[in-house]
């Protein structure tokens, strides 16, 4: 099982940072990021490893929203399957 | 492997395009709470109500954090009380409306849908009572939502029902009159009712239907323009190439939520209800849908083709995308829920004799549409005549859901807030239908109906 953690937002210091220890704090192994920096803009899409985390995947995307509003960012954090199902057939 | 533009249309969908599933439904059966004293049965309803749907809300919440995508509203439909309230003919239904409501509060979630009576070739027990009594049920409750089956394309259109039904529609606006009229806003007039349509008002559990089951209602008008404005030069047909192929995906998620839904909470899936449903949200418009594959705006000639196509599209679409495809699935055009509708009935471009005629090809009928307050009860029954008329002879889903807005005249608006959106008294037409109305009896059913 994985899940998808999308970062938009205006580039700061320490951002990948934050939000893998969000991702590390919740046992959710990190398996592939790709990452740009256009102007002063940060997009990231990163994709986590969550078998090991049980059924707490909820706590999570709580964390993630409280530091997207924190810090101003947009971050989106999705189990792969929506996209698997909407976009294979 | 997960390919980047996939994720970014997603999230894009989501945020910037209005894209969610509108609705959870739990079909509830509550053939097994018949019981002669109201009371019992009252009670027997409320538990298992609130036994069967007790995690609902929580499901869905945690279904939305999951996935990441926004599931708008949780509800219940529950067997048409008018078949518990035959076993008790001397207690007053209103009875069952109040259980409703108090199982509603305590689940958490937004309607109940079933306060309903089948009565498409006559009346049996309990029918005639909750029908007379559906103004003061949608008065004293907030969130039960009534519907009644008058015709179908099997047993023809029941004309006595039609014409009590004029009546009680009135009635309910008038004893809501202090609060925009609501009362009427809740309650759906039918001609070929679907057992599992998971969308309110008109949503209730047949009696065909599953002991308990999740139904799912999808929705997505502002992915489907936002898909046709990037084809500014394309024929019609590639329209509805790309209509279809923006159904599949927004039906898959609704069967992937549905799915999951099913599972969590351990009830056997239904059905995806495969509709486009609008918003009063800007860019959440079916008419603007229209708008885009060309017409200057939505009521203009045009609009009945345009919407065939459209309605057509999404069904082809969708159903690929899902194991079971039911409920009304198409294009919902009810007027105070859709921005693009409001704007066009406004300029009157958009008129009564347009959305009727809309009706022949979309999946519902005439839905939200406000009318003068000093209309009579004649008319409105014409007018349900009329749209079960359409819906039984071309074997489809036709309802009716007018407002009559009390001490109002046309160029008012009702507002009625959140989903329900405002919408402005449309005209109508004067003359009298009263001596058709009155004849009462069976408009039999058509020629096509004997299929056997």
């Amino acid at each position: 099982m994985r899940a998808v953690i999308t970062v938009i937002g205006k580039d700061t210091v320490g951002i990948l940072h934050k939000v893998s220890g969000i991702c590390a704090k919740h046992n959710a192994n990190v398996v592939e990021v790709t990452q740009s920096v256009l102007q002063d803009m940060f997009a990231m899409i990163m994709l986590v490893d969550i078998s090991g985390m049980g059924e707490n995947f909820a706590s999570l995307t709580d964390d993630m929203s409280a530091l997207g509003s924190e810090q101003g960012l947009a971050i989106h954090c999705m189990h792969e399957d929506i996209f698997n199902s909407m976009h294979k057939i | 492997m997960l390919n980047t533009f996939d994720i970014l249309e997603t999230i894009r969908m989501i945020q910037d395009e209005c894209l969610d599933i509108r609705t959870i439904t739990m079909g509830i059966s509550l053939l097994d709470c018949i019981d002669p004293d109201i009371d019992k049965a009252c009670e027997k309803v409320y538990n298992k109500i609130t036994t069967k749907a007790a995690n609902l809300v929580s499901v869905g919440q945690q279904i939305e954090k999951e996935y990441g995508i926004p599931i708008v509203n949780k509800r219940i439909s529950v067997t048409p009380i008018a078949m518990l309230a035959a076993a008790c003919p001397n207690d007053d239904p209103v009875k069952f409306a109040l259980a409703l409501q108090r199982a509603a509060d305590t689940c958490g979630v937004n309607f109940i849908g079933g306060y309903s009576a089948l009565v498409q070739k006559g009346f049996s027990a309990g029918d005639l009572a909750l029908i007379k009594s559906i103004p003061e049920a949608l008065s004293v409750t907030t969130n039960i939502c009534s519907s009644v089956n008058v015709g179908s394309s099997k047993s023809g259109i029941n004309m006595d029902a039609v014409k009590i039904m004029g009546e009680v529609i009135l009635e309910s606006a008038k004893v809501t009159a202090d609060r925009q009229c609501i009362g009427p806003a809740k309650l759906v007039v039918f001609c070929n009712a679907p057992e599992d349509n998971p969308f309110m008002a008109g949503a209730f559990h047949g009696p065909g239907e599953p002991d308990c089951v999740i139904n799912v209602g999808v929705s997505g008008p502002g992915v489907v323009r936002a898909a046709i404005a990037k084809y500014p030069d394309a024929t019609i047909d590639g329209i509805a190439d790309v209509i279809k192929k923006t159904a599949f995906k927004v039906t898959r998620m609704g069967q992937l939520v549905g799915s999951r839904a099913s599972q969590m909470l351990g009830v056997p899936f239904g059905i995806v209800d495969l509709s486009l449903a609008p918003t009063p949200a800007v860019g959440d418009s079916v008419a603007h849908i229209l708008e885009g594959i060309g017409l200057e705006q939505c009521g203009t000639h045009g609009t009945t083709a345009a919407l065939a196509l459209l309605n057509d599209a999404v069904k082809k679409g969708g159903v690929m995308a899902s194991s079971n495809v039911g409920g009304l699935s198409g294009a919902f055009i009810p007027v105070s829920e859709d921005q693009g509708m409001i704007d066009a009935a406004l300029a009157g471009t958009l008129c009564l004799e347009k959305l009727e005629a809309m009706t022949a090809v979309c999946s519902v009928g005439l839905d939200m549409i406000v009318v003068p307050g000093d209309i009579t009860a004649e008319t409105i029954s014409a007018i349900i005549a009329d749209e079960a008329a359409i819906g039984m002879v071309n074997n489809k889903t036709t309802a009716v859901r007018l407002i009559p807005a009390i001490g109002m005249q046309e160029g008012d608006m009702l507002e009625f807030g959140g989903l329900l959106g405002s919408g402005p008294v449309m005209p109508i037409n004067r003359k009298s239908p009263a001596k058709f109305i009155s004849r009462g009896g069976r408009i039999p059913a058509p020629m096509h109906s004997i299929k056997n």
